[in-house]
């Protein structure tokens, strides 16, 4: 079942059930067995604390799932959402906690090329997943083409949201809800910015969809 | 005024932070993960007025991983606070059983992660002794002396009027609801402690910390050279940073601490509530002979709020008698705070929907009748005005916008379900400014450094004080770097109140012309130099080299100018004094903002269609990023006007919808094209740079503008912010 989550033809994990898989369920029995390893496919140091928080939580489960094109082996928490995997344990503190209940999209990641709310989803259902942050988009030191036109267009005040932003305009345009103006606000309205860019948001959207 | 040429100034660059932005490497106060961090997570109260009569730990504590649970049983004693600004008692967290509002922290868990905290924060146990709170504006009394003022007489003047209009108004709470919520890391190292918090103010920050915690302010280091907006709720001292500062040194770990999206409902500020009746009166031609204000304001039973919510009603119009009072009703709530346009935004929709009022019972153009009250001078104070080109903007806004086309004749254009209407209303905001100081350095390799203790919240201020920099040192912005957000920089204005650039900005300006001055100086009296005895104001710096305005042949690099003298560097001190103690003019910004709206006349939906701001604002020093404060203030000022409101249940002081899906915010398919015009103009009486500050005025008058839309549309005056669509069924 956890092979489903590396497939875009079916539904995105967001939708996929909440029903242990048979190798969540494994890894915590391993867990809950004794000290946690966290294998030999840690890819990147860990500033956080993966490995204590899985030996004093009973609630641990193995995930391999890749970032940005890293693999990572983690024993973590259950209750450990995909955000809170990125910016507490794999420090990568671009995508952000605006609300933690799936109504701002200041999260957004793309998981298996879907955006997703990442403050809404369990890392334990993302075994076997590609995830894609803001840290992930350019190629180098060449941004993504919607990078850029966030420069260009003065798309963004405080920046907090931005990440997210970016991440739903790049599924955005991958879409094709680009139509017209209406339709990108439409389709980018899961994305709250507070300090009001939305006009110019959509001008970015729109700049990058043009270019495709 | 510089003597140096423009080329920064003025153009539309890009943001020079703007790559850390859009690549998620800018770090934010909870992006930081300092070795050993461990979490916070707050325990709200769970009534809204009353006594703590138990605390049981026992199962949170029971917790693998929790390192401590901290409540008033065992917190350590905090120096009691004597707040001044608000005046008052600022909350001190856990230092008794009293609640004074619904959400208060009454306990903390700290814990290796942020789940387990999180879980076992959910596992303590309080018990109270809860009594009914007061929470509701309209039914509760005022309390200390009235704020007051008056000239003329207003009361015998309204009894004399030809026409009189009395009128109550309300407006809702807001909260700011930055996309960043209020969170810090905390960290003790030995007696010291560093903040890596969000603040508009790190000074200011540091300073509050220091009462609060009873510690020497230069012992506290705050570091915030990034926000995720703040709109004005980012630089008092709120119990949450107290208590992360208290969580890590008790348990010897570096603590962060965010608050969730529901605890900034009660863990921060708000715009307060208000109540606003206001009676005007005027002779038939529309020259308005008086007005009379009562305000009520919510504020908390521990500090007293204060915003400058009169001072639209008592300068923007002509007006010869004008009484007005301003009372606080202090309720069990926690303490509002200043939220952009704070004061103002709250004060122009009453006045501004009034004069639209006025305008329709004597069937005058809503412009006409505000020509025909535009003052001389400001009569509050009896100062002139140092710049006020509200005129102007009412006629470029008008040609821009297509006011001509507005019917007067309410309800009187239609498209299907969809009833139009056009409405106006003008903002002014003060021009506030305070004494800051900047470093400047300009280094051998021609690079320069600038550096003062001021933030950015979105605003954009290093790349705007790189502008002003890069011109006044003749430098390309890219070899000027300006540095914020840190409590050890030189002390400059906190990142409120629309006064960074008019502030901050002047002395950047005044430490590079210095700077620049002192490289012009050692190059005429170095004698190997080919500006060697040229007349120093004859020189102009441009593309980092020095040379004579009229002949620019003659000349030569800072860089070649340093190295022969064997100088590693140049450094100056800019500074700014701030505002003169005694005014010799009135200083304001101001604004006017037209808009289109259409109603469905079946479900009383409102959809702004369009809008245009036009702003007298003075000098504009970053054009690409000023459009972007007026449009985001436009954007801020739809969800004032239609749908941003905090809803308490007064049966027990809770707020219900305190999250982001309940507390409507304007999202994309909210916003239409919207377009921000700023009148040519400075205003160098206000400051040496010639600005009148931004960030506010082009919020004042949004609101009143699509409320008085709403009336043109559909006939129905709504008194009442947000205008919801029950209001218009």
């Amino acid at each position: 079942m956890s092979t489903e989550l590396t497939d875009p033809a079916v539904s995105p994990p967001a939708e996929s059930g909440s029903a242990p898989t048979r190798r969540t369920f494994i890894a915590t029995t391993t867990v809950a067995g004794g000290a946690a390893l966290a294998g030999g496919l840690v890819a990147v140091p860990l500033p956080g604390s993966v490995e204590a928080a899985a030996a004093e939580t009973p609630h641990g489960s193995r995930v391999s799932l890749t970032v940005n094109g890293v693999r990572h082996t983690v024993t973590i928490d259950n209750r450990t959402s995909l955000l809170d995997l990125l910016r507490e344990h794999l420090d990568l503190t671009g995508s952000k906690k605006g609300c933690n209940a799936g109504a701002c999209g200041a999260c957004t990641v793309l998981v298996d090329g879907r955006r997703v709310n990442s403050c809404l989803t369990l890392t334990v259902r993302l075994d076997g997943a590609e995830v894609t942050t803001i840290e992930g988009l350019a190629k180098g030191d060449r941004l993504h083409p919607l990078q850029q036109a966030f420069i260009d267009q003065d798309a963004f005040q405080c920046g907090y949201c931005t990440p997210g932003q970016i991440m739903s305009g790049v599924a955005c345009v991958q879409e094709g809800h680009t139509g017209s103006a209406e339709e990108i606000r439409e389709w980018m309205s899961g994305n709250i910015c507070r300090c009001g860019c939305y006009v110019k948001i959509e001008r970015a959207v729109q700049q990058t969809a043009g270019r495709k | 005024m510089s003597p140096q040429p423009q080329a920064a100034v003025g153009a539309a660059v890009p943001r020079v932070d703007a790559r850390l932005r859009v690549t998620g490497q800018a770090k934010y106060a909870a992006d930081n993960n300092p070795d050993g961090v461990v979490h916070a997570v707050i325990v709200d109260s769970g009534v809204g007025r009353g006594r703590i009569t138990g605390i049981d730990t026992r199962a949170a504590e029971a917790e693998k991983g929790v390192l401590k649970v901290i409540s008033h049983l065992n917190a350590p004693e905090l120096p009691p606070v004597e707040g001044q600004f608000p005046p008052g008692k600022p909350l001190q967290p856990f230092q008794d059983d009293r609640i004074r509002f619904f959400g208060q922290p009454v306990a903390v868990v700290v814990a290796t992660t942020l789940e387990i905290a999180q879980h076992a924060a959910s596992l303590v146990k309080v018990c109270y002794d809860a009594q009914r709170p007061a929470t509701d504006l309209a039914a509760a009394d005022p309390a200390g002396e009235p704020e007051t003022y008056a000239r003329g007489d207003a009361d015998e003047a309204l009894d004399s009027a030809a026409v009189r209009l009395d009128m109550t108004y309300r407006t809702a709470r807001n909260h700011h609801n930055a996309m960043e919520a209020a969170g810090l890391v905390a960290r003790w190292d030995g007696d010291k402690l560093t903040l890596w918090e969000k603040s508009q103010a790190t000074q200011y920050t540091a300073f509050g910390m220091s009462g609060a915690l009873g510690m020497p302010p230069d012992d506290i280091h705050v570091i915030s050279p990034f926000i995720g907006g703040a709109f004005g709720n980012a630089f008092s001292t709120w119990p949450h940073s107290v208590i992360a500062a208290v969580a890590a040194r008790e348990v010897q770990r570096p603590v962060k601490l965010a608050l969730t999206r529901k605890q900034l409902y009660f863990g921060v500020g708000y715009r307060p509530a208000y109540e606003y009746e206001l009676s005007l009166g005027s002779n038939r031609r529309g020259c308005l002979t008086a007005s009379a204000h009562d305000v009520r304001a919510e504020t908390s039973r521990y500090e007293t709020h204060i915003e400058d919510v009169l001072v639209p009603g008592r300068m923007l119009y002509s007006t010869p008698n004008v009484r007005q009072a301003y009372r606080h009703v202090p309720l069990d709530v926690n303490t509002p705070t200043w939220m952009r346009g704070p004061g103002y935004a709250s004060g122009a929709f009453p006045v501004e929907s009034a004069m639209d009022e006025l305008a329709h019972e004597l069937g005058l153009d809503p412009i006409e009748l505000r020509l025909r009250n535009e003052p001389a001078d400001d009569e509050s104070t009896n100062l002139p005005f140092s710049t006020r080109r509200l005129r102007e903007c009412y006629r470029v806004g008008a040609r821009e916008f297509g006011w001509q086309r507005r019917r007067p004749k309410p309800r009187s254009r239609r498209e299907g379900d969809w009833l139009i209407g056009m409405g106006m209303a003008a903002g002014v905001y003060d021009t506030a400014r305070s004494e800051s100081r900047t470093s400047v350095r300009l280094d051998a390799d021609g690079t320069a450094l600038l550096q003062a203790a001021t933030a950015d919240m979105g605003a954009g201020t290093a790349t705007s004080m790189t502008q002003l920099a890069a011109d006044a040192l003749g430098l390309p912005m890219r070899r000027v770097t300006f540095r914020l957000g840190d409590s050890r920089l030189p002390p400059a204005a906190g990142h409120f109140g629309s006064q960074t650039m008019a502030s901050v900005g002047s002395s950047v300006q005044d430490g590079c012309d210095k700077l620049r001055r002192q490289a012009i100086e050692l190059a005429v009296g170095d004698e190997e130099s080919p500006l060697h005895g040229v007349d120093p104001a004859g020189i102009v710096v441009q593309g980092g080299r020095l040379h004579v305005k009229d002949d620019p042949a003659r000349g030569e690099t800072y860089r070649r100018l340093l190295a022969r003298n064997n100088r590693t560097h140049l450094e100056a001190m800019g500074s700014y004094a701030g505002a003169p103690e005694s005014a010799k003019f009135s200083f304001y910004a101001y604004a006017a903002t037209f808009t289109e709206v259409a109603v469905d006349a079946r479900l009383g939906l409102v959809r702004v269609r369009r809008m245009v701001g036009v702003y007298d604002a003075g000098r504009i020093i970053s054009p690409a990023l000023a459009d972007s404060q007026a449009l985001g203030a436009m954007t801020g000022g739809i969800g004032q006007a239609l749908l941003e409101h905090t809803v308490t249940d007064h049966r027990d002081g809770r707020i219900v919808n305190a999250n982001l899906a309940d507390y409507l915010v304007p999202t994309h398919a909210d916003i239409p094209e919207l377009k921000a015009i700023y009148i040519d103009g400075e205003d160098y009486e206000a400051d040496p740079i010639g600005v009148k500050g931004l960030g506010e005025i082009v919020l004042v008058g949004v609101a009143p503008a699509i409320a008085n839309a709403v009336f043109n549309a559909t006939g129905r005056r709504i008194r009442e912010l947000p205008i919801k669509p029950e209001a218009l069924l």
